[in-house]
C-alpha cells in the first residue's frame, strides 16, 4: 500500500533547540561566499526577481512599439544605448529586444527562480536534509547564472550587425547567428548561455544527489512531497538537456570564430541540424520551466484542501512520464523546415500523447480539491489561477501539435498567445502562489493577504488582456517578431498593450506587498496555513534556523503512525 | 480492494465525474453542430465566403476592363498567340478582406486552397474541442470551489484513490486525441501530395530583406519584390505595409510546384489566406504543392526572424486565370516550352537588381520607408 508524502507523521523538529545552529557569518562570508542552501536560495530569488523586472521592462517597450503600426520608440532607445539611430539600427533594437526578453524570462527569470530559489530552499526542508549534498558547487551555480547574465546585458553595449546587440531571437537560429550577424555581440549573448547553461548542469547534478542520499531515515521516493518528485524529474531533464544545447551553441561560436562550416550548406554543414539540437534541448526546457510549478500548485492545492493529494503515485509517474516523452517530440518546433511527411506524421502523434499525462494532472487537481475543506488563501487564488490558465495553453498545445493545422499558425502571434499562457500564465502564476506560499517561511513575516488578492485579480485581468487577443491575430496570420504591422492588426495589439499596463500596476502591488511585509508585516508562526501543511518545512520555525535538521527527523508510515495513535506498538 | 472498472460510479465524487466526462463527450460530439447554429450569424460573410468571393473575385476580373483591356482580350482570344509587345500588365486590385487579414476578426483568414479548406474545417472542430475542455475544467474548477469551500464543507474527505476514474480521464483524454489524429495525418498526406509532372514551377527566393520569384520552366527568369514605401500601397488600394512592387503572378486553378529556398539566412513563404507556410532556407531546396482555386491577390509576410527587415519583406501571390497568366509571363519575357515563339520586349523589365523599381521601397540597398529627407542607398 503506497503512502503519499502529505499524509507521513513527522516527529517534532529539534532543530530550534540546537545552541549554535544560528551561527551565521559575515556579510561578504554569508551572501558572496554562502555555501548555506537557504541563503543561496534567497540569492536566486533576488536575482530572477532584479531579471524579471528587466525582461518585464523590456516587453513594456515592445508592448509601447506595437501598440500602433510604424516606428514609434525604437529609435529613442537606439539612443538610449548609445548607438545611432537610423531605419536598420532602429529594427535591429527590436530584434535585440525581442532577443533579450526571451533569454531574461528563460533562463534568468523562471530558470532560477524556480529551480535555483525555491528548489534550494525547500527540497532539503522538504526531505529533511540540513543541505544540499555539494554546497560549495552549489555557490559556483548561482555564481555562473549571475555572469551568464552580465555577459548577456554585455552583448547589447557592443555591435551585432545591423545595429548594437544581438538580435538573433533566443532560438538563435544559424545562419542569422552565424554569418547574419557580424559583431561581437552575438558571441556575448552565446557565451552568457554557455554560463547559464554551466550553472544550471552542476545545479541539476546538486538535486538529484541531493534527492537519492539525503532523504531522511524513512522518507522512501515514494513518500517524497511531489515537489521534490518535480525537481527530481527536472534535474534530470537539465542533465540531459543542456550539454545538447551546449554543444549546438559551441558550434555556433566555432562557426562564427573559427572558420568550421557545422550549420552553413556552402561549406557541407546544414542549418536545419542547428535547429534539430536547439530543440532537442528546446523541448525539454519548457517542461524544465513548468515542471516545477506543477509540483508546487500540488503542495499548495493539498494545503489548502486540507486533503492529500488525489492520486500522488499517478501525479508523481505523470511527471515522468512527460520528461521522458518531451524528449521525443522537438520537431513539432520545425514543422516548416520541411521535414518528411512521415517525420511530420510521428511529431504530430507524439507530441499529442503529452496531453494524457497532463490531464492527468490537471484532473488530479480537481479531485484532490473534490470533498476538500478549501480555504481561499492568497496561494491557492493563484494555483487554481494556474489550474486554469494552463488548461487553456495546453488545449493550444494540442492544437499546434497537428502538423497540417500548423502550417496557418507557425511563427505567428497564435504561438506567442500559446507559450505565453503556459509560461506567462502556467508557470509565472505557480512562481507568485509558491511565493506567498512560501514567503512566510523564508522571510518570518505575513505578507498582506488583501494586496495579494488584489495583486491576483489585477494581474489576472492584465496578462489575459495582453495573450488572449493574441490567438486571434496569430489566426488572422500576424507574424511573430514584428516590430511594425499592416493596420488590420491594430484593434488587438492596442488592446494587449492595454493589458500590459494593467499587468505592470499589478507588479507595483506585489512590490508593495513585499515592502510591507518584510517592513511591518506581521511575524509568521511556524505554520500558517493550518493542518492541511503536512511537509517537513512547516514543522521548523519562520524563518527556518541557519542550520537546520542536525538530528535527522524519522518519517513514519501511515501504518506505524496509525498504531501509535492507537497504543499499539510501533514496527517502524 | 476491487478494481472493477465501474467501481467509481459507488462513490458520489466518481457518480459527478462520470456525469461530468459524459457531459464533456456529448459536448464534443455536439459541438460543432452547435457551432452553426449558434456563429454562424456573425461572420456571415466568411461563411458564404466561397460563393460570393468567387463572384467578387471574378468580377474584379471583368469588372476593370479599363485596367487590363489586355488580358481581358487574351482570355476570350487564343491562347497560343503571342502577347502584343504592348500588352500592358496592371496588377490587379484586391477585394477588401479577401486575402488579407481584417481587423478585429477571429478566425482564420477564409481559404482558397483545397487543402486549406480542408484545413479550416478541421480547425473549426479543433476549436470546439478547445472550447469544450477549457469551459469543462473551468465549469468543474467552478464547481469545486463553491461546493467545497471551507465553510459548505468544514471536514474534508480523505479519498485520495479512485482506480476507475484515474483510468477513465487517462483513457477518454487518449480516445478524444487518437480521434483527432485522423483528420490531422489525413490533413498531412493532402499537404504532402507530389505536384504532378506538368505542374508549373515557381522558385520563390528569400533574400535579406526581399523576395526574388523566379520561373524556371519559363525561361528563368526572376522578378524581384519589393515591399511598397509607406503610402504608396494605400495609394494604389492595397493594404500598406503589405504591398509590394513587383509580385509573384501563378496561373490559377492548376497545381504549382513551389520551392523555396534563401540566399543568405533563413527566410519562411508564408500565405495565410493559403494555409500554406514553407521555410526558404539556404542550401536547401522546400518543394510543396500549390493550388489556389480562384484568381485573386493573396498576401502573406516572410515568417522566419531574418535580420533587421523582417517585418519589411511581405509576399504578394497573384493568381490569374490561365490565358492570362501566360500573356503575364510572355510580357516578362519569359517562354514556355510548348510554344517556339519568343516574347516579345518585356513591359516590366526582368531584374536581378534588388533595388525596388518604387522609390524609398524598404529593400536591400534601399533608404528607410518614408524617410522625411532621402538619404542615398547604401549599397
Ligand atoms: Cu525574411
Amino acid at each position: 500500500m503506497a503512502t503519499t508524502a502529505d499524509t507521513f507523521q513527522a516527529h517534532q523538529e529539534h532543530g530550534r533547540a540546537h545552541h549554535d545552529a544560528d551561527h551565521k557569518p559575515g556579510f561578504f562570508a554569508r551572501w558572496f561566499m554562502s555555501t548555506n542552501h537557504k541563503d543561496i536560495g534567497t540569492l536566486y530569488l533576488i536575482f530572477a526577481i532584479t531579471a524579471g523586472i528587466v525582461g518585464g521592462a523590456i516587453s513594456g517597450i515592445m508592448r509601447a512599439e506595437l501598440a500602433a503600426p510604424g516606428i514609434q520608440y525604437l529609435g529613442w532607445w537606439v539612443q538610449l544605448m548609445g548607438g545611432e539611430a537610423n531605419f536598420d539600427a532602429n529594427l535591429h533594437m527590436w530584434n535585440v529586444l525581442i532577443t533579450a526578453h526571451g533569454l531574461i524570462m528563460v533562463f534568468f527569470m523562471v530558470m532560477p527562480a524556480m529551480i535555483g530559489g525555491f528548489g534550494n530552499w525547500f527540497v532539503p526542508l522538504m526531505i529533511g536534509a540540513p543541505d544540499m549534498a555539494f554546497p560549495r558547487m552549489n555557490n559556483i551555480s548561482f555564481w555562473l547564472t549571475v555572469a551568464g547574465f552580465t555577459s548577456l546585458m554585455l552583448s547589447t553595449f557592443v555591435p551585432g550587425g545591423t545595429g548594437q546587440g544581438a538580435g538573433i531571437g533566443w532560438t538563435a537560429y544559424a545562419p542569422l547567428s552565424t554569418s547574419g550577424s557580424t559583431g561581437p555581440a552575438v558571441d556575448f549573448a552565446i557565451f552568457s548561455l554557455h554560463l547559464a547553461g554551466a550553472g544550471s548542469i552542476l545545479g541539476a547534478i546538486n538535486f538529484i544527489t541531493t534527492i537519492f542520499n539525503m532523504r531522511a531515515p524513512g522518507m522512501t521516493l515514494h513518500k517524497m512531497p511531489l515537489f521534490v518528485w518535480s525537481m527530481l524529474v527536472t534535474a534530470f531533464l537539465l542533465l540531459l538537456a543542456l550539454p545538447v544545447l551546449a554543444a549546438a551553441i559551441t558550434m555556433l561560436i566555432t562557426d562564427r570564430n573559427f572558420g568550421t562550416t557545422f550549420f552553413d550548406a556552402g561549406g557541407g554543414g546544414d542549418p536545419i541540424l542547428y535547429q534539430h539540437l536547439f530543440w532537442f534541448f528546446g523541448h525539454p526546457e519548457v517542461y524544465i520551466m513548468i515542471l516545477p510549478g506543477f509540483g508546487m500548485v500540488s503542495q499548495i492545492v493539498a494545503t489548502f484542501s486540507r486533503k492529500p493529494v488525489f492520486g500522488y503515485l499517478g501525479m508523481a509517474y505523470a511527471m515522468v512520464a512527460i520528461g521522458v516523452v518531451g524528449f521525443v517530440v522537438w520537431a513539432h518546433h520545425m514543422y516548416t523546415v520541411g521535414l518528411d511527411v512521415n517525420t511530420k506524421m510521428y511529431f504530430t502523434a507524439a507530441t499529442m500523447v503529452i496531453a494524457v499525462p497532463t490531464g492527468v494532472k490537471i484532473f488530479s487537481w480537481i479531485a484532490t480539491m473534490w470533498g476538500g475543506s478549501i480555504e481561499f488563501k492568497s496561494p491557492m487564488v493563484w494555483a487554481i489561477g494556474m489550474i486554469f490558465l494552463f488548461t487553456v495553453g495546453g488545449v493550444t498545445g494540442v492544437y499546434l501539435a497537428n502538423g497540417g493545422i500548423d502550417d496557418v499558425v507557425h511563427d505567428t502571434y497564435f504561438v506567442v498567445a500559446h507559450f505565453h499562457y503556459v509560461l506567462s500564465m502556467g508557470a509565472v502564476f505557480s512562481l507568485f502562489a509558491a511565493f506567498y506560499y512560501w514567503f512566510p517561511k523564508m522571510s518570518g513575516r505575513m505578507h498582506s493577504e488583501l494586496l495579494s488578492h488584489l495583486h491576483f485579480w489585477v494581474f489576472f485581468v492584465g496578462v489575459n488582456l495582453i495573450f488572449f487577443p493574441m490567438h486571434f491575430l496569430g489566426l488572422q496570420g500576424m507574424p511573430r517578431r514584428y516590430p511594425d504591422y499592416t493596420p488590420a492588426y491594430t484593434e488587438f495589439n492596442h488592446l494587449a498593450t492595454v493589458g500590459y499596463m494593467i499587468m505592470a500596476a499589478s507588479m507595483a502591488i506585489f512590490f508593495v506587498n513585499v515592502l510591507y511585509a518584510l517592513l511591518a508585516g506581521k511575524k509568521a508562526p511556524d505554520n500558517p496555513w493550518g493542518p492541511g501543511a503536512t511537509t517537513l518545512e512547516w514543522t521548523l520555525s519562520s524563518p527556518p534556523p541557519y542550520h537546520q535538521f542536525e538530528t535527522l527527523p524519522v518519517i513514519e508510515d501511515n501504518k506505524a503512525a496509525h498504531d501509535r495513535e492507537h497504543g499499539r506498538p510501533s514496527h517502524a | 480492494m476491487s478494481t472493477a472498472i465501474f467501481d467509481f460510479t459507488r462513490t458520489r465524487i466518481g457518480r459527478m465525474l462520470a456525469a461530468v466526462a459524459l457531459v464533456l463527450a456529448l459536448a464534443i460530439a455536439v459541438g460543432p453542430l452547435a457551432a452553426r447554429q449558434v456563429v454562424a450569424p456573425a461572420p456571415v460573410a466568411a461563411q458564404t465566403g466561397p460563393a460570393s468571393a468567387n463572384e467578387v473575385a471574378t468580377a474584379a476580373a471583368r469588372t476593370t476592363p479599363g485596367a487590363r483591356p489586355a488580358q481581358a482580350e487574351l482570355a476570350e482570344g487564343s491562347t497560343g498567340a503571342a502577347a502584343a509587345g504592348s500588352a500592358a500588365y496592371t496588377p490587379m486590385k484586391p477585394t477588401p478582406g479577401i486575402g488579407m487579414p481584417v481587423d478585429g476578426r477571429l478566425d482564420v483568414q477564409q481559404q482558397f486552397s483545397p487543402t486549406g479548406r480542408y484545413a479550416q474545417k478541421f480547425h473549426v472542430a479543433l476549436v470546439w474541442v478547445m472550447v469544450v475542455i477549457s469551459v469543462v475544467v473551468l465549469a468543474l474548477l467552478l464547481f469545486v470551489m463553491i461546493r467545497f469551500r471551507a465553510k459548505a464543507n468544514p471536514v474534508p474527505s480523505r479519498t485520495t484513490h479512485n482506480v476507475g476514474l484515474e483510468v477513465a480521464w487517462t483513457i477518454i483524454p487518449a480516445l478524444v486525441l487518437a480521434a483527432i489524429a485522423f483528420p490531422s495525418i489525413s490533413l498531412l498526406s493532402q499537404q504532402y501530395r507530389s505536384p504532378p509532372k506538368d505542374a508549373v514551377t515557381i522558385k520563390a527566393t528569400g533574400y535579406q530583406w526581399y523576395w526574388g520569384y523566379s520561373y524556371p520552366d519559363n525561361g528563368d527568369f526572376e522578378v524581384i519584390s519589393n515591399m511598397l514605401p509607406e503610402g504608396e500601397a494605400t495609394r494604389r488600394g492595397e493594404p500598406e505595409h503589405l504591398g509590394v512592387d513587383n509580385r509573384m503572378v501563378v496561373p490559377a486553378g492548376v497545381p504549382i510546384r513551389l520551392q523555396a529556398t534563401a540566399a543568405d539566412v533563413i527566410h519562411a513563404f508564408a500565405v495565410p489566406s493559403l494555409w500554406f507556410k514553407i521555410d526558404a532556407v539556404p542550401g536547401r531546396l522546400n518543394e510543396r504543392l500549390l493550388e489556389i482555386e480562384r484568381p485573386g491577390v493573396y498576401y502573406g509576410q516572410c515568417s522566419e526572424l531574418c535580420g533587421a527587415r523582417h517585418g519589411y519583406m511581405p509576399i504578394v501571390v497573384e493568381a490569374l486565370p490561365m490565358a492570362q497568366w501566360r500573356a503575364w509571363v510572355r510580357a516578362q519575357g519569359g517562354t514556355f516550352k510548348d510554344e517556339a515563339a519568343p516574347a516579345a520586349a518585356p513591359s516590366v523589365a526582368p531584374t536581378q537588381d534588388p533595388e525596388s523599381a518604387v522609390p524609398n521601397a524598404p529593400g536591400a540597398g534601399a533608404p528607410p520607408v518614408a524617410p522625411a529627407t532621402p538619404t542615398p542607398a547604401a549599397s
